[in-house]
């Protein structure tokens, strides 16, 4: 009994001084969350390698579970005070109450998107990468945008792959777009296309576990990128939880705690090979 | 020799036993009308004949061959003995001068040049000339019947039944269609039919016979079996229809 | 005598019956009651859908007028796909349906195989869903390893419509052809005509178009159904507008997918019900 008390108090004092040393932003959520003392956050059906491990976010494995609970705790709340839900993307643009305080489920931020929801400040900036098959690559593929341009191309319809196709590659054949990325690989093996474009980390899972003989062929990173390519945390528009969620994440990348998070769940992304 | 012989022909449906044993002997050029109740098994016969259905037992000989054998080919003997149905069955989606082309095409391979001058010559025979591109919804019921007549006639069969062909006719469209059976009589076809205009049958009849329940039970020269019946029930049924 | 005769017509407009005076004042009446009550209606929703509490946000990610402007020509130049796809699924389908419903109606028992094909066939693919077919197909048959250009999801796709859908357009077919009185099959038969020649001359052309309404409903459900394509790649209006919902964050362009495809289907499903009318009328 006095044991857990210490417990608890000491845990209590540890959040405030944290909260404390960061800003005055410890109670700034209070209110603010559709349930009180509940921070309800949102991510896909299912979640996927590297962002949640094993469909489990409330394990805290994978980039975007780590990403959650930093920003939860930052915000004030405890591990347990924070619930999930899913949603899909329709779902988290639809207009109406949400059923969530945010929604992560790499969801890329643009102007557009900003008319209707409220996105944070970005979490992650992330690279545009280029997945192929090996029998691609022995045809004579390169990381050039020369050769690039000559392929028949796939993407995953409702990301920004789509557009980034369209300026950056401009390849000679009209790409085809499906409705997930597992889609997008069966084409792939099914012959169908040759590459497609997804972001670094899903490409880097998909080409090691979904194909026997998937290769990243290269990546257009985010800072060369006149328009890169951010993930942000998804809100309803206008939701007062916002400017807490933008301190926390602010605090989180000037302390290193995100590039430190990233390093443990996005490591390998180094290695491929930048596209000129 | 006959031109076509019934020989202890049966026909059942099922449990129902339409012809009981039947022998009938039809000569060439001769005209022969089968009268009786409907349900008697008048049209059944009929359509025996050309194998339309097949027979259970018995023989039927065309020119002394027995077409009524199991497994004989129907397609031949359907193109040598032709028949006309109460309810005409052109094709409503033909004009009367395709219905009447359709079976000498494909049947003989003739084209439709070669067909024209005979089949407008039928057409002309039985006043029809100025109908052959009407399609049968436009026609008249005696017209229609008529065009159904010059169709089995234009695949020039040896015999021809006639399966009550005036009974769906409104009594006015009658005479006409009587006027074309009695022109082919002129001309020698060899006729059967199944009727129940009895007025015609007397006038132009070689033999009348009466079928009751499936069997003939009475046949003879229509004057005899008009005026003279011997069997009771043939007596009661013309008393009932004349 | 003489003052009824001169009154007789002044009554009554010459022509009209005192029946048909009648009648036409009570459709007069029908015609008033039906026009106010449309008209009540669709003023109480649009009085009443405005008012509700979340409509400004309904409107602005349903009815957004930027954003119709924006993807509407683009909309429109991807359902050039969906006309092409359907146009050369239609008559592929019509032929194979045609195939099938002539197995299913063969009668001799030397054919039995293939009536037992046919049956099967009408069982299998009318009781899967489309999209199922799809996946199956297009990804899966080009997965066996065909080189380019035969494993394209345009080829493998349109087949899985066309397997599908025959297997509905023959049931429709083989309706038709059962539904041709037999007597026809006799007067062919007393003809002479064989059993081929009394199908394709007699029964058939009959019997398809005794069925003519009912396969068009088919192929207005076929030109939505094209739609389905676009889960194994080819950017059709549905894909596009789902191209446009995630750029633009806003559901308007399916909007305006739908009203391209109404604007083609209204007519069409008109036209059907057209037809299907004259048909009851002359049968009856």
């Amino acid at each position: 009994m006095k044991r857990s008390f210490t417990r608890t108090a000491s845990s209590a004092l540890v959040l405030l001084l944290s909260a404390g040393l960061a800003a005055a932003g410890g109670h700034c959520a209070a209110g603010k969350t559709l349930t009180e003392d509940t921070l309800t956050i949102a991510t896909g059906n299912p979640a996927y390698y590297p962002w949640v491990m094993d469909d489990a976010p409330e394990s805290k494995a994978g980039f975007e579970a780590a990403v959650a609970y930093a920003v939860a705790n930052r915000m004030g709340f405890e591990d347990a005070q924070v619930t999930w839900v899913r949603s899909s993307f329709d779902q988290a643009i639809q207009p109406g109450a949400k059923d969530f305080d945010f929604n992560l489920q790499q969801f890329s931020i643009t102007e557009e998107r900003e008319e209707i929801v409220d996105f944070s400040l970005p979490y992650y900036s992330a690279a545009m990468a280029v997945i192929t098959r090996q029998p691609v690559v022995d045809g004579g593929a390169e990381a050039t945008l020369a050769s690039l341009k000559g392929l028949l191309w796939g993407a995953h319809a409702s990301t920004t792959a789509v557009p980034m196709l369209a300026d950056v590659v401009q390849p000679d054949a009209d790409p085809l777009l499906y409705g997930d990325n597992a889609d997008v690989v069966e084409a792939m093996k099914a012959n169908q296309i040759d590459a497609a474009l997804m972001d670094l980390p899903t490409a880097l899972f998909t080409a090691a576990v979904l194909m026997d003989d998937g290769v990243v062929l290269g990546q257009f990173p985010p800072e060369r990128s006149q328009n890169p390519d951010q993930f942000g945390l998804l809100m309803e528009e206008g939701n007062p939880l916002k400017e807490c969620v933008d301190a926390a994440l602010a605090e989180l990348t000037e302390d290193g705690t995100l590039a430190a998070i990233e390093a443990e769940w996005l490591a390998e992304a180094t290695g491929v090979p930048v596209i000129e | 020799m006959a031109k076509l012989e019934l020989q202890s022909v049966t026909k059942c449906f099922g449990d129902n036993v339409v012809c009981r044993g039947i022998d009938l002997r039809i000569d060439e050029g001769e005209m022969v009308c089968l009268i009786g109740a409907s349900g008697s098994g008048k049209s059944t016969l009929l359509r025996c004949m050309n194998l339309l259905e097949p027979v259970d037992d018995g023989v039927i000989l065309l020119d002394d061959i027995d077409i009524a054998e199991p497994g004989f080919d129907p397609q031949p003997v359907r193109q040598r003995i032709g028949i006309v149905f109460q309810s005409f069955n052109l094709f409503p989606h033909m004009t009367a001068v395709e219905n009447v082309m359709l079976a000498p095409r494909r049947v003989h391979n003739r084209s439709r040049e070669a067909l024209l001058p005979e089949v407008t010559e039928l057409f002309t025979r039985f006043g029809l000339a100025d109908r052959m591109q009407h399609y049968p919804d436009q026609l008249s019921g005696g017209q229609q019947q008529r065009v159904a007549i010059v169709r089995a006639l234009a695949m020039k069969p040896e015999i021809m039944l006639f399966d009550e062909i005036t009974s769906a006719l409104d009594p006015e469209l009658v005479g006409e269609v009587l006027d074309v059976l009695r022109t082919l009589r002129e001309a020698g076809m060899t006729m059967v039919l199944a009727t129940h205009e009895m007025g015609f049958a007397r006038e132009l009849a070689d033999k009348v016979c009466f079928l009751d329940n499936g069997v003939i039970l009475e046949e003879g020269p229509p004057e005899q079996l008009f005026s003279n019946p011997k069997q009771e029930r043939t007596r009661s049924f013309l008393a009932r229809v004349l | 005598m003489t003052e009824t005769n001169l009154d007789g017509p002044a009554a009554a407009p010459p022509g009209l019956t005192r029946r048909q005076i009648y009648e036409a004042q009570i459709r007069r009446r029908s015609l008033r009651v039906a026009a106010t009550s449309t008209v009540l209606v669709l003023l109480a929703l649009i009085v009443l859908i405005p008012l509700a509490p979340g409509w400004e946000g309904v409107k602005k990610s349903f009815f957004n007028a930027d954003v119709f402007a924006r993807t509407f020509p683009g909309l429109l130049e991807a359902f050039l796909l969906d006309v092409a796809i359907f146009a050369w699924s239609a008559p592929l389908i019509f032929l194979l349906g045609l195939l099938i419903a002539l197995c299913r109606d063969a009668r001799s028992p030397a054919l039995y195989p293939l009536r037992l094909f046919g049956i099967l066939y009408t069982d299998i693919f009318r009781g899967v869903p489309v999209i199922l077919v799809i996946y199956l197909i297009g990804f899966g048959i080009p997965g066996l390893g065909l080189p380019r250009p035969w494993n394209s999801p345009y080829i493998w796709g349109t087949v899985a419509l066309v397997l599908t859908y025959a297997a509905y357009v023959a049931e429709v077919l083989r309706s038709g052809i059962e539904s041709i009185h037999q007597s026809q099959r006799a007067a062919a038969a007393s003809l002479g005509l064989s059993h081929s020649d009394t199908m394709r001359f007699v029964v058939l052309p009959q019997a398809i178009r005794r069925v003519v309404p009912a396969n068009m409903n088919l192929f207005i459900a076929l030109q939505k159904d094209v739609a389905l394509l676009s889960f194994i790649g080819p950017v059709e209006i549905f894909r596009q507008a789902g191209v446009y919902k995630s750029l633009l964050a806003n559901f308007t362009p399916y909007v305006g997918a739908a009203l391209i495809f109404l604007a083609v289907t209204i007519p069409a499903t008109r036209y059907a019900d057209y037809l299907m009318n004259k048909q009851a009328r002359a049968r009856s």
